[in-house]
């Protein structure tokens, strides 16, 4: 069939520069450490027999697993905030906002316009010792000397990338909202369904694909951040991706790093198929 | 059927959408039981009087009763009409049976009683079998179907229907126009039919509200709305009519004397009339194609006969529509006639003579 292989050569042709990109910028890199992660680090040499022990310290020595489960928390809490928080919005928007919806979804990006390393630092001036919140309740009279609890721990990791990621979430949110045929929510009022009854039954199971896209889009990247525990998290505020981070660097051990990266790939993937199919559940065949 | 006590009684309902006027004073009353039709064209506020009875909106001024009950203030959900959308609004995420049974979670019968009432539903609208199916794959005479039994199933007073009909093709909608008047008619509910359809407002109501421009044109009978529209509007909107020019004297309780020129003079019987028609507003009267004949030696003589020519002829297999030209007439008429055994379709070109009645004469407000 010499047509058909020409359309498919046709095809190939226009995705190649595509799928090269992506082969040698995504594709390669993650290969290089996995297979990094099977080797030993030998001062300034590797070992590349193959080796499963760099997996072994990573599921089995406790600092790593405490990290581990800090990221897991610490992401699964962003995460929950950030959905909650951004489902109202969404809806608001969605059913409420009659018009300049454009204009309402271009101030929510607004945050963006500046770098998050700045907005990140902004945090740090309105949670500091000497910051904004602090100064404000000490002149009202609130509280005698500053707050520490609100800043360098993970209670600043969750308030700064649950602001950070808000726009990520509202935004599949919202187009899984405007996408609801409003005919459907007239009909289940018709058929006796109040406002809240109606949400639970119609809206919500309508409107979780965008939920689902929400939670992922904000879980998969906030369990590997690594800038914000960083800057923000103190101590006991410090995740899983610094500790990779430290391994590739300081610690000069970049297999036991790539183990590291891989186990804590595997484990968010698991997580957010777990996600997926819950939502999938819920929400029934949407189609 | 004529004393049958009011359900629904809208009075002086007026609705504006900001500064748009939908509705300016609409008054009726809709019978037990009976088929109801708001015909109209587009825009003309139909669907929106539809949904100030199903509580989807709230009227500007007025009030509209249900069952004896006035309805401001209760929402949709608590009114005893259902809706049949024009979308159907099938919930996607629900099989079939879930959206029949989906009204009946709330009245808290127990499982075996709900897919009992469910399974009913489906066989009522021939869709036995079919409560596993999801939404997606089912035909649009289908999901109507699946529209109607869900509301059917909750046992309303009234049942709503917003243009059910308009999505399917033309030999699905013949069908499904019986259907639905056989089933109103077997279970007695009262149904109300938004249509812009004149053809299936005439085959499927008892009565039928005209609405033109946010008020009601005429409520009547089909056979009424047909034989005796009350003004050229709903006249040429139901139906072909023929315009021709006249005027008039007499009216009251003597008959009207008119003057046609196109077909000459002619006494008609007051009580042919509008009520309340002077003779001097007249200028125009109404005649059906089908009330004209064009005369052969089958059809023997009429009381009143004028000479004409054919311009052009429309052939249509069982009718055949032709143009005739006649003498006093500004413009030529339309005339039907159907194509019986033996009867020769004239040419274009040809001389006839067109019989007509006193009675075909339509006097128009």
């Amino acid at each position: 069939m010499p047509r058909l292989s020409q359309e498919s050569r046709q095809g190939l042709t226009l995705l190649s520069p595509t799928l090269a990109y992506a082969l040698v910028m995504l594709a390669a890199p993650l290969a290089m450490v996995v297979m990094f992660s099977f080797w030993t680090q030998d001062y300034l040499d590797l070992d590349k027999t193959f080796t499963l022990a760099n997996y072994r310290e990573a599921w089995t020595q406790p600092i790593f697993q405490v990290l581990m489960w800090r990221s897991l928390k610490i992401s699964l809490i962003v995460t929950t905030t950030t959905v909650i928080l951004a489902f109202p919005i969404a809806y608001y928007l969605s059913f409420h906002v009659r018009s300049r919806k454009a204009l309402w979804l271009f101030l929510i990006t607004v945050p963006f316009w500046t770098s998050y390393l700045l907005r990140v630092f902004l945090w740090k001036v309105i949670l500091g010792y000497n910051g904004v919140l602090n100064s404000a309740l000490m002149n009202l009279g609130i509280i005698d000397e500053p707050l520490t609890f609100i800043l360098y721990n993970a209670n600043a990791v969750v308030l700064t990338l649950a602001h950070a990621w808000a726009p990520f979430a509202i935004l599949p949110i919202f187009i899984a909202l405007e996408k609801i045929d409003r005919s459907l929510l007239e009909a289940a009022e018709d058929l006796g369904d109040g406002p809240l009854r109606r949400f639970w039954r119609i809206t919500l199971p309508l409107a979780m694909p965008g939920v689902v896209a929400a939670t992922l889009i904000v879980l998969i990247p906030t369990v590997g951040d690594y800038i914000t525990p960083k800057l923000v998290g103190g101590t006991d505020g410090l995740m899983v991706a610094n500790m990779i981070q430290i391994q590739f660097g300081k610690a000069n051990n970049a297999p036991l790093g790539a183990a590291l990266a891989v186990s804590s790939m595997i484990v968010v993937a698991t997580i957010s198929i777990g996600i997926y199919f819950a939502g999938k559940k819920f929400g029934g065949k949407v189609k | 059927m004529a004393d049958a006590a009011p359900i629904i009684e809208i009075k002086d309902v007026t609705k504006s959408f900001g500064s748009v006027t939908a509705l300016k004073g609409v008054n009726a009353n809709i019978r037990e039981g009976e088929f109801f039709s708001l015909l109209g064209p587009s825009g003309c506020g139909k669907t929106t009087l539809l949904r100030l009875i199903a509580g989807f909106e709230q009227v500007t001024g007025g009030t509209i009763v249900i069952g004896g009950k006035p309805m401001k203030d209760i929402p949709a959900n608590q009114r005893p009409t259902n809706m049949v959308f024009q979308s159907y609004a099938i919930f996607p995420h629900l099989n079939v049976a879930e959206n029949v049974g989906y009204g009946l979670v709330r009245k808290k019968m127990g499982k075996a009683a709900m897919t009992k009432e469910v399974d009913e539903a489906l066989a009522m609208v021939d869709l036995g079998g079919y409560g596993e199916r999801k939404a997606h794959e089912l035909s649009g005479g289908q999901r109507q179907r699946v529209a109607l039994a869900r509301a059917l199933v909750m046992r309303p007073k009234v049942i709503l229907l917003d243009e059910p009909l308009s999505a399917l093709d033309k030999k699905l909608r013949d069908q499904m126009q019986h259907e639905l008047r056989s089933l109103q008619k077997s279970l007695g509910i009262t149904f109300i039919l938004v249509t812009h359809d004149q053809e299936e407002a005439l085959i499927m109501s008892d009565r039928i509200a005209v609405i033109f421009d946010g008020t009601i044109a005429q409520l009547a009978t089909p056979e009424e709305l047909y034989r005796r529209p009350a003004t050229r509007k709903v006249a040429s909107f139901i139906g072909v009519m023929n315009f021709l020019d006249a005027s008039a004297t007499g009216g009251g309780d003597t008959p009207y004397q008119l003057t046609i020129p196109a077909l000459g003079k002619v006494n008609i019987d007051a009580a042919q009339a509008p009520a309340g028609l002077s003779a001097a507003d007249i200028t125009v009267v109404g005649v059906r194609p089908e009330m004209f004949t064009i005369l052969d030696e089958d059809t023997g003589s009429f009381e009143h006969e004028v000479q004409g020519t054919v311009t052009s002829t429309d052939y249509y297999g069982d009718m055949t529509y032709y143009t005739v030209a006649l003498p006093g007439a500004s413009d030529p008429v339309t005339i039907s006639m159907r194509n019986t055994a033996g009867r020769a379709v004239a040419r274009d070109g040809a001389k006839v003579t067109v019989g007509w009645g006193a009675d075909s004469i339509v006097l128009l407000e």
